[in-house]
């Protein structure tokens, strides 16, 4: 078995969700992680899926489906182990829109060994909101959230990192 | 009798517990609408004592549904008194065939599960919330409000009793994430 990463990307339309799993079912092929969300209208969506063929073969498959104005890439991922680590913060950022907000936050949270392990942006008017699931070493978090307010006012912006409490035990 | 009107557990006379498997999903088990159980039934009586012995075996285990031991019954068991969450509390109990008759002042929080350990969810639950049900051996009727965490963790515990894990109550597709896991 192969693992390839897939990635759908053009203009939203009912069934195009349908056409790409109904093809990778015709080849055997098994979803396993996948994320999908519409950006500015368009459809966006990242799929690993482990199939019994090579990457070509998976990009022959599809082939229809580009016919449908999509953009799709396929990718050989590595037969590695890979840990994925569990977010232990989350840092919320809202203000108005400007380049370089992501770029200046995330600096910030990368310098403090932090892992970003789930990440959503989104500008309406001009307002722009982030949210992240971060994973940080023990110990920074004091130091991160005075070095991410820092980096708040300079850009404007509102900046809050919380503690992810999970309620667990049943 | 606490002053809350629950008897604890302890003064129902349970057998001795028995540290039972428990079961993880995909197990059809944890889909299955639980069915009503008669707090009397010597077998349930003993289900009883198996769910507290089994939650107590469990480290940071506070609350155990029967089918989560492979059950399909209306029973599950609770002891949130340690918890850092929890402000009313009313464990340690069993209660059999319980019912929310109330549940208001709904709150999002990333829950997790013994029986779904490589993912986290969050879900939004009453952290008001009053339920009802049966003791086990005696059968005597109880119904009592809590809240906090001691409220969550009762809503999560009726839910499996209902076939249903957090995974069924996720705030939408973005809201399942993955734990620490090697793939």
């Amino acid at each position: 078995m192969e693992t390839v990463a897939i990635t759908v990307v053009g203009q939203d339309r009912p069934g195009i969700v349908a056409a790409v799993t109904g093809a990778l079912a015709d080849l055997n092929g098994n979803i396993e992680d996948s994320s999908m969300t519409l950006l500015r209208g368009s459809f966006a969506w990242m799929l690993v899926v482990a199939v019994p063929v090579d990457q070509t073969a998976v990009v022959a498959a599809l082939s229809e489906v580009r016919e449908l104005g999509l953009s799709i890439d396929v990718v050989a991922l590595p037969d590695t182990q890979a840990v994925v680590t569990s977010p232990t913060h989350a840092v919320a950022v809202h203000g108005a829109d400007r380049p370089g907000i992501v770029a200046a936050v995330t600096e910030v949270i990368a310098k403090r060994g932090g892992n970003i392990t789930d990440l959503s942006t989104r500008l309406s008017g001009p307002l722009y909101v982030m949210a992240a699931d971060v994973s940080l070493p023990t110990g920074v978090e004091v130091q991160l959230q005075s070095e991410l307010t820092q980096v708040a006012e300079l850009l404007d912006v509102e900046v809050a990192v919380h503690k992810i409490d999970i309620a667990e035990g049943f | 009798m606490s002053a809350t009107g629950v008897p604890f557990w302890s003064e129902v006379c349970l057998p001795a517990g028995q540290v039972r498997q428990t079961v993880q999903a995909p197990d059809h088990v944890l889909s299955t609408q639980c069915r009503s159980a008669d707090p009397r039934d010597p077998a349930v009586i003993q289900l009883a004592a198996d769910l507290l012995a089994t939650m107590y075996g469990a480290p940071g285990c506070v609350g155990l549904a029967a089918n989560q031991v492979g059950v399909d019954l209306a029973v599950f068991s609770m002891d949130v008194s340690d918890h850092p969450k929890t402000r009313t509390c009313h464990g340690p109990f069993v209660i059999v065939n319980p019912q929310i008759v109330d549940s208001s002042r709904n709150e999002k929080a990333r829950e997790g599960c013994l029986s779904v350990p490589d993912f986290t969810g969050d879900v939004k639950r009453g952290t008001r919330l009053t339920v009802s049900g049966q003791l086990p051996q005696t059968g005597v009727a109880v119904s009592f409000s809590t809240d906090a965490f001691e409220a969550r963790a009762i809503a999560h515990e009726v839910d499996h009793l209902n076939g249903l894990l957090f995974l069924d109550q996720v705030a939408g597709p973005h809201a399942i994430h993955v734990r620490q896991t090697y793939l």
